[in-house]
Order: C-alpha cells, then sequence, then structure tokens
C-alpha cells in the first residue's frame, strides 16, 4: 500500500499499448457481454459492471477479481464505454479490498475504436489467481458514517448527480459538482492542473476528507472519487450506497425552495 | 502512432472572426469571488463586478449565478455552439437559454464556476463581459440583416462595429443604467422604436450619389413604464452614427438619474426633459463631440463579405425528400432570403430553452445547411440557420426532426416569449416561462400556426410588470402578478392589447386581468371573436390594431367591450371546486407570491 502515491489515476492510450505489448496488465472490459463478445482491447477480460453489483460483498468480489487472474501484484486497467463511471466503480471494488495497483483507461472505448486502434474478439485464457483480503475502510462511507460526519466541520460532502436533481433535493449540507464537470473533451479527466484549479475555485482542497455520492450505486460518484484523487487530494471516500439508500432510509434531505428550475429545462 | 490530444473539430466549419474575449478576465473573477467570500469585499461593490462581467442573481440564493453571454449582432459559429453545449452540461443545468436580445444564457450556476465559464467561452472567442450592469448590453442586429428583401443596406457590419467600439471603453462603464443599442433591417422587422438607440439602414441621394446613412430613433424602451422612441432626425449619414451614439451616451451618462433607481433608464430623462429639449441637446453635443474627437476615433467597420459556399457534406443523402410535416415547417418556420436560391430556417423553440445535445447537433447542422457557416440569433429567443439552398430544405428538415428540434410555429404566433420568470429571477411573480411553453404546446396542438390570419400576431409574457418578456410590444401581452380571494391567492396576468414594434410601433393597452390557468381560453376566446367579426383579409393584428385605436365598426368596438366579454372569464372558483386555479404552472402548492431583490437597478 505505501507504493500507492506513484500510481497514477489514468492511464494514457499509448502507454496502455505497451503494457499490453508487454503483457505487463490485466485489462478489464466492464460494458455488458455482449458489446464485449463484438469486439475489446486486446487481452482484455470481461466483468460487466451489473454482474458485480448483484452482490458487491468482499468475499464474492475477491472470488470475481481471482477469476479474472488478478493477484496483489497485477497491474489492472479498467475502461468503459459510459465516461469512464463504470470503470472507476469497479477499480474503486478492487481498491477497497486491497488492490493498489489500479487505473482508469484516460478515454471511453468508443474513442478507442474511432482512432482505430486494435481490437479483438476472442476472450483471453484466464489462469486464476489468488488475491489477499485487505479491505481499505478509509475508502468507503456508509450512511451512518455521514451521519457522524455532519458535526465535523472538515469534512465535505460532493453531490456529483445533475444540477437539476441536485436542487430538488440533495443530502444537507452536500455541494453539488456535477459528474459532467469532471471530463474534458474526449478525456474522462480533466488535465491534473485543470481539476485542481476547478476545486480549488470551489474551496474543495486537501485540508477536508471529502465524500462523493451519487443517484444509486456510486458509479458518477467513483469516478468523482478518481478525479479528486487525480488532483492529488489523499483523503476522500466514496458513499458507495449513496442517495438511493439515504432516500430509503428517510433520513433529511435539503431543497432548493421558491423556484422553478425544471421548467428551464427543454428536455 | 502517438495519440495525443484527442478532440478534432468540424475540419471546415466557419471559424469566428472576432475575438471578444479576454482569458485574464476569468481568472480575475475566480480571485475576486475568493475575496468576496473571505469577507473582503461588501455586497454592493461585489455585486457591481459580478454584474459588469455578465453573471445575474439568482432567485432566493447568493450561491448560483445566470451567465449571460453576449452574441453581438446575434452572430453565432459552430464552434461556440458546441462550446456552450459542453459548458451548460458542466455548469448548468444541461439546457441553455436564448434571450430576446441575442444573448445565450446559463442558468443555476454555482458562483464559484463562473470563472470555468468565462475560460470556455474565451477558447471560442465569446464574453459575458457588460451583458449585465450598468453599462452598454449587448449590441443586436436582425437576423434577417444581409437577407432581407426590405432591407436597403445590410447592418451588421455597423452593429458588430458599435459592439466593438463600445466594449470595456472607459466611457461606458459606469452609466447610470444599463443602455441598449438595436439594429435592424427594415421597418417591417422592427424592433427600433422600443430600445435606447435604434437604427435602420437607410441610402439617399445626396447630390446624386447614393449615401449610407440611418434613421436614428431615441429614447424608447420596455420597462415598468414603456416608452416608443423618437426618430432623431431624418438622415443619419454613416459617418455620424459614431458621433451621435457617443453624443448620446454622454448626455445620458452626464444628465441621467443616479439617484432614483426605478426610473433612470434614458427614456425617463428623455420624457422629463421633452423630446424637443433632449433631441437639440443631442444635436449641440454632437458638434461638440465631432469637433473634439481625435480622428483616429472611428467605427473599425468591416466590410468583409461572409463567404457563401454550399457546404459539402459527408452525411447520408438519402431519405424521403418529402418528410410529414415539412410543408407546414417550410410554411412557418422560413423566409425567402432577397438572395434568390436561398431561405432562412428559424428553429422553434420553447420559451426560448434548448438542451445540450440539441446545441451541440445545431453546430454541426449549421456547418453541413448553411452556405454563410454560422447562424443567426434571434428577438423572439431564437435563431435562424441562413443561406439554406432551397433544394436542401427537406433535408435540412429531416436532420432537425432527428434531434427534436423541427417543431413548426417559429415565424407564427404560436412561438411566445417567456422570460424566465419563477424558474430563476428574483423579481418574478409568476412561472411566465412555463406558460408560453404551454401556450405552444396548446396552439401548436390546434395547428394554430397554420392559420395565416394570426401569423403577424404575437403573444409575450413577463413574470413581473419590469418586461424583459417584452409584453408591451405584443400583439396580446401578459404580465404577472397575484390575485386573491378572500386569504386565498392564485397567479394571475394582465392582459395588454394591440402592442407593435414595427413601423407603426405602439404599446398594448390594458384590457383586463386574467387568471393564469385562463389565459390560454382567453386568447382561444379572442381569437373565436376574432373569427366572427373579421373583415375579407383580415388578420388578428389589424383587428386588433382596430379596436384599441376604436376604428372598428362591428359589435366590439373598444377595448372596454372585449373587456366585459373576457372579464367573464375572470371569475375564480371556489379552491373546492377547482383546486388547480390556485397553483401555478410548474407546482402543485397553493400559490403566493415571493420575491427578492432585483438587479436590474444595481
Amino acid at each position: 500500500m505505501s507504493q500507492e502515491k506513484t500510481i497514477k489515476t489514468t492511464t494514457d492510450i499509448d502507454s496502455l499499448r505497451s503494457e499490453i505489448r508487454d503483457k505487463s496488465v490485466r485489462v478489464i472490459d466492464v460494458r455488458r457481454e455482449e458489446d464485449y463478445k463484438q469486439n475489446h482491447i486486446p487481452t482484455a477480460v470481461n466483468l460487466p459492471l451489473a454482474n458485480l453489483l448483484s452482490d458487491d460483498s468482499p468475499e464474492r468480489v475477491l472470488k470475481i477479481f481471482n477469476s479474472l487472474g488478478i493477484d496483489d501484484e497485477t497491474r489492472v486497467v479498467v475502461y468503459d464505454d459510459t465516461f469512464g463511471a463504470l470503470a472507476s466503480r469497479v477499480a474503486w471494488t478492487l481498491e477497497y479490498i486491497g488492490h493498489s495497483d489500479v487505473s482508469l483507461l484516460e478515454t471511453t472505448y468508443s474513442r478507442w475504436k474511432s482512432l482505430g486502434l486494435e481490437s479483438e474478439t476472442i476472450s483471453p485464457e484466464i489462469q486464476s489467481k489468488q488475491h489477499s483480503l485487505r479491505l481499505k475502510p478509509e475508502i468507503l462511507a456508509t450512511s451512518d458514517y455521514l451521519e457522524q460526519s455532519k458535526e465535523k466541520k472538515d469534512v465535505l460532502l460532493i453531490d456529483n448527480r445533475e444540477r437539476l436533481n441536485y436542487l430538488e433535493q440533495h443530502i444537507p449540507g452536500a455541494i453539488s459538482l456535477p459528474y459532467r464537470t469532471l471530463a474534458k473533451n474526449d478525456k474522462i479527466l480533466r488535465p491534473k492542473e485543470d481539476m485542481k484549479r476547478l476545486l480549488d475555485n470551489r474551496g474543495i482542497s486537501g485540508d477536508s476528507e471529502i465524500i462523493t455520492y451519487c443517484g444509486s450505486v456510486g458509479t458518477l460518484s467513483g469516478l468523482a472519487y478518481y478525479a479528486l484523487k487525480s488532483a492529488g487530494l489523499p483523503n476522500v471516500k466514496l458513499y458507495v450506497r449513496s442517495f438511493k439508500e439515504w432516500k430509503n432510509l428517510k433520513k433529511p434531505l435539503e431543497k432548493q425552495e421558491d423556484a422553478n428550475y425544471w421548467d428551464l429545462s427543454a428536455e | 502512432m502517438t495519440v495525443s490530444d484527442l478532440k478534432q473539430p468540424h475540419s471546415d466549419s466557419v471559424r469566428p472572426t472576432i475575438n471578444w474575449a479576454r482569458v485574464e478576465e476569468a481568472v480575475d473573477f475566480a480571485k475576486t469571488v475568493k475575496l468576496y467570500r473571505q469577507g473582503k469585499y461588501d455586497d454592493d461593490s461585489f455585486r457591481r463586478y459580478r454584474l459588469q462581467h455578465g453573471a445575474y442573481g439568482t432567485r432566493m440564493t447568493s450561491d448560483y449565478a445566470m451567465v449571460r453571454i453576449k452574441l453581438p449582432a446575434g452572430e453565432i459559429y459552430p464552434q461556440q455552439l458546441e462550446k456552450i453545449a459542453q459548458l451548460s452540461e458542466q455548469f448548468s443545468i444541461g439546457s441553455a437559454h436564448f434571450s430576446t436580445r441575442e444573448n445565450i444564457q446559463l442558468h443555476w450556476v454555482v458562483l464559484e464556476d463562473v470563472s470555468e465559464i468565462f475560460r470556455g467561452l474565451a477558447e471560442v472567442g465569446l464574453t459575458s463581459r457588460e451583458a449585465c450592469g450598468n453599462s452598454v448590453r449587448n449590441v443586436m442586429c436582425s437576423p434577417l440583416s444581409g437577407v432581407c428583401p426590405g432591407e436597403e443596406f445590410d447592418a451588421t457590419p455597423y452593429a458588430l462595429a458599435t459592439a466593438k467600439f463600445f466594449l470595456r471603453n472607459p466611457m461606458a462603464q459606469s452609466l447610470p443604467r444599463k443602455f441598449k443599442f438595436n439594429f435592424t433591417c427594415c421597418e417591417k422587422h422592427g424592433m427600433v422604436r422600443m430600445v435606447d438607440v435604434g437604427l435602420i439602414p437607410q441610402i439617399k441621394e445626396i447630390d446624386g450619389t447614393a449615401q449610407k446613412g440611418f434613421k436614428i430613433f431615441l429614447g424608447g424602451g420596455l420597462g415598468n413604464r414603456s416608452f416608443v422612441g423618437h426618430q432623431l432626425e431624418e438622415f443619419t449619414p454613416e459617418e455620424d452614427l459614431i458621433y451621435t451614439s457617443i453624443a448620446v451616451l454622454r448626455i445620458f451618462d452626464r444628465l441621467g438619474d443616479r439617484k432614483n433607481l426605478a426610473r433612470n433608464r434614458m427614456r425617463y430623462l428623455v420624457n422629463d426633459m421633452g423630446w424637443d429639449a433632449f433631441q437639440n441637446l443631442v444635436f449641440k453635443e454632437r458638434a461638440l463631440v465631432r469637433a473634439t474627437q481625435s480622428v483616429v476615433t472611428q467605427l473599425d467597420v468591416d466590410f468583409t463579405p461572409s463567404e457563401i459556399k454550399r457546404p459539402i457534406r459527408v452525411t447520408d443523402e438519402s431519405g424521403n425528400p418529402n418528410p410529414d410535416g415539412y410543408a407546414r415547417w417550410l410554411k412557418t418556420n422560413t423566409e425567402k432570403q432577397k438572395q434568390p436560391g436561398y431561405r432562412s430556417a428559424f428553429i422553434t423553440l420553447e420559451a426560448g430553452d434548448i438542451t445540450a445535445n440539441q446545441l451541440s447537433a445545431l453546430g454541426e447542422i449549421v456547418s453541413d445547411y448553411s452556405s454563410e457557416g454560422k447562424a443567426r440569433v434571434g428577438f423572439n429567443q431564437n435563431i435562424a440557420l441562413r443561406y439554406v439552398s432551397e433544394d436542401d430544405l427537406p433535408r435540412l428538415y429531416s436532420r432537425l426532426l432527428e434531434v427534436g428540434l423541427a417543431k413548426s410555429g417559429s415565424l407564427t404566433m404560436t412561438a411566445p416569449i417567456g422570460c424566465s420568470g419563477t424558474t430563476s429571477c428574483n423579481l418574478a411573480l409568476t412561472n411566465s416561462h412555463r406558460l408560453a411553453k404551454e401556450i405552444q404546446r396548446k396552439f401548436l396542438e390546434l395547428r394554430l400556426d397554420e392559420d395565416d390570419d394570426l401569423r403577424d400576431s404575437t403573444i409575450k409574457i413577463s413574470g413581473c410588470p419590469n418586461s424583459c418578456g417584452q409584453h408591451g410590444i405584443a400583439t396580446i401581452g401578459f404580465f404577472g402578478g397575484g390575485g386573491r380571494v378572500g386569504k386565498e391567492m392564485y397567479p394571475n396576468y394582465q392582459m395588454l392589447l394591440g402592442g407593435r414594434s414595427d413601423g407603426e410601433t405602439m404599446l398594448g393597452l390594458t384590457c383586463t386581468r386574467i387568471p393564469a390557468k385562463r389565459v390560454i381560453p382567453a386568447i382561444l376566446k379572442i381569437i373565436e371573436l376574432f373569427k366572427k367579426y373579421k373583415k375579407p383579409n383580415d388578420t388578428l393584428k389589424e383587428w386588433i390594431h382596430r379596436i384599441v385605436n376604436e376604428k372598428e365598426d362591428s359589435e366590439i368596438k373598444s377595448i372596454l367591450d372585449l373587456r366585459k366579454i373576457m372579464d367573464q372569464l375572470a371569475v375564480p372558483p371556489t379552491k373546492e371546486d377547482d383546486p388547480d386555479f390556485y397553483s401555478d404552472y410548474g407546482s402543485d402548492t397553493s400559490y403566493h407570491t415571493k420575491t427578492g431583490k432585483g438587479e436590474c437597478a444595481a
């Protein structure tokens, strides 16, 4: 875990291609199985996010990663076709069970394809491996944890849903940073200096503990988790069950009153 | 192969020729917001600074701003549409709003993100500087300037030059109040008599040579009290344009009311002083300006014509040559240009709103179909693609259909204007924005856009008396307020009739109050009466014009006669009978009025 600082949040296309050539990386494609079967980045294995989410208890997750041939030392790169949000959720899960060497591909699979880069249709042979289980509770936030954090001064709660959803309802005290803000053109995350400036304007700095959440399963907020890490913020947690759980638990909510903002939307 | 910098713009899209932006203003704005949050700026100075940079306050909160992006002369280029699409997704609500003054507004922006929007805008040469506050606001020009069959010459280069001259000009940084220039193409397309300075291009034969110049109107404006502008002189030659503009601005700067914020627009000064005295003052001041300005003080008018080149499309050219709804759209959304073989196609929006995806698609569509490679934003919360080759119109329509931008009725009464109202404005009393959308949906369903008798009429709605929705120049205009039955309140509108902004500009006359939920039946009732009493070849606009001027000879002779009929619609039901009557559009709770502090006067 001490080597964590040297691991980049995202990996660029050229680096991934050379790692694939060197056979020094396990690539995970988190798209649906039928999309994966049509074609994917060479050597990639398939882990549809829905499969992971059907039961994401640490024990089952460990089994899944073992079966994908990942042990503690394996270098992993994850990609998707949904601006990095699904890939982030998988990468975060891998980190949570104690894996340290995981990055996101800097762009989406569509972009990879549109650049005419290599792809294949066959699934690789995988040899199962044994990953140890060393949970990292410091990157997870639960609803109880959020309740306890209410009184703490240096905790920032970030809502990554779209602005209108935030205005309508959000967890009290949360600030709005829609997931769309995190990307730049065809990169899933802004360049580091760009991201730092944006966060700095918002008063989001390394001095605080930061918790991200989104609508339901921690995908959009998973991307935000990596965005914050990419800007060098050390203490970030993902409220993985997010707003859906918070609402189901009938916890307190906050809203922007006395304005009909929905009627400005052309949707 | 190395893959770097991924995004490739549309390779042959036309690029903006003027850079309105200064990226250092983004840096300064971010710094100033921080200082303000640290308490090192007082509220008033920060508000002035914020407005000067084009960030307006938002309803009931100081956490959010609205960024008003100026489009001088209404011009917008494909890459700018794409950039605004991105910015609206990143920092706003995923939709953007076209205003009535050729601005695009991003609402519900976190104040701390405003500087990021400035950065994004600077990448494509756009600014929001002096879009709010006591400055020269966006300089407008008719969306048909350059293509209008009725114009004498294209005013666009002069509008752009005027915008360039006044933007960041020290003489226009702290006026008593905002100041607006509108250029137009011709009398018919109007909008020059309800603004501080309105200009119509005009050519006059002087000593055998054709001399370009303008008809200039001063001291008009819509607001809590509206006035119609006065023509300065018969003909103002083009070389006097800058001297006249400076002279008028200097008079306003010197004599405008800096104390009474409610009546400090120039139109009040003109009204208080009397037109003759004001006119004389302008002539004197202009002589002074002409004599004292350095020869280098000139308008930088760029006469380079836009290159007109039919785009080469890589997209699929097959498909149905006459798609469903095409004839209706062609009739109600397009205008023939003075250049043979071309039309201008207007895009119908709902109260000016457009999604990020649609904006982005529009960027490509402009590149693919407009032979001038850019678009023009209009007077009515809409946007026009000009120089569309007649042969390309069916395909353009199909493309617009795919992205939900092919609604008909843009150039008819079925495209009402609605200001932002209670969706974001501090002063609003009603949800005028949603009401405009409701009217449009209903009227398109009734196919009223196809009715030639209604075509030149307009419906314009403001959420309060302050006229952002331009209700005073509508054939049928409304402004919002609260109605009361005992302790219960309901959303209500004052209805005005007979306003117009063309050569016979006049302000609408008050008819009666109509509750929000009765507005649609009320307009339909007016149409029904018109159909009953109309003369052959009559239009609704002309019929109402005769009524408000008491020149109608049928049973309904005056606005009072109309009021008697309309008042039947205004009787409030009990809350038990009709609870919906007591809530505004877009809300399911009982209506009550709630307003914050306006910033117009800041």
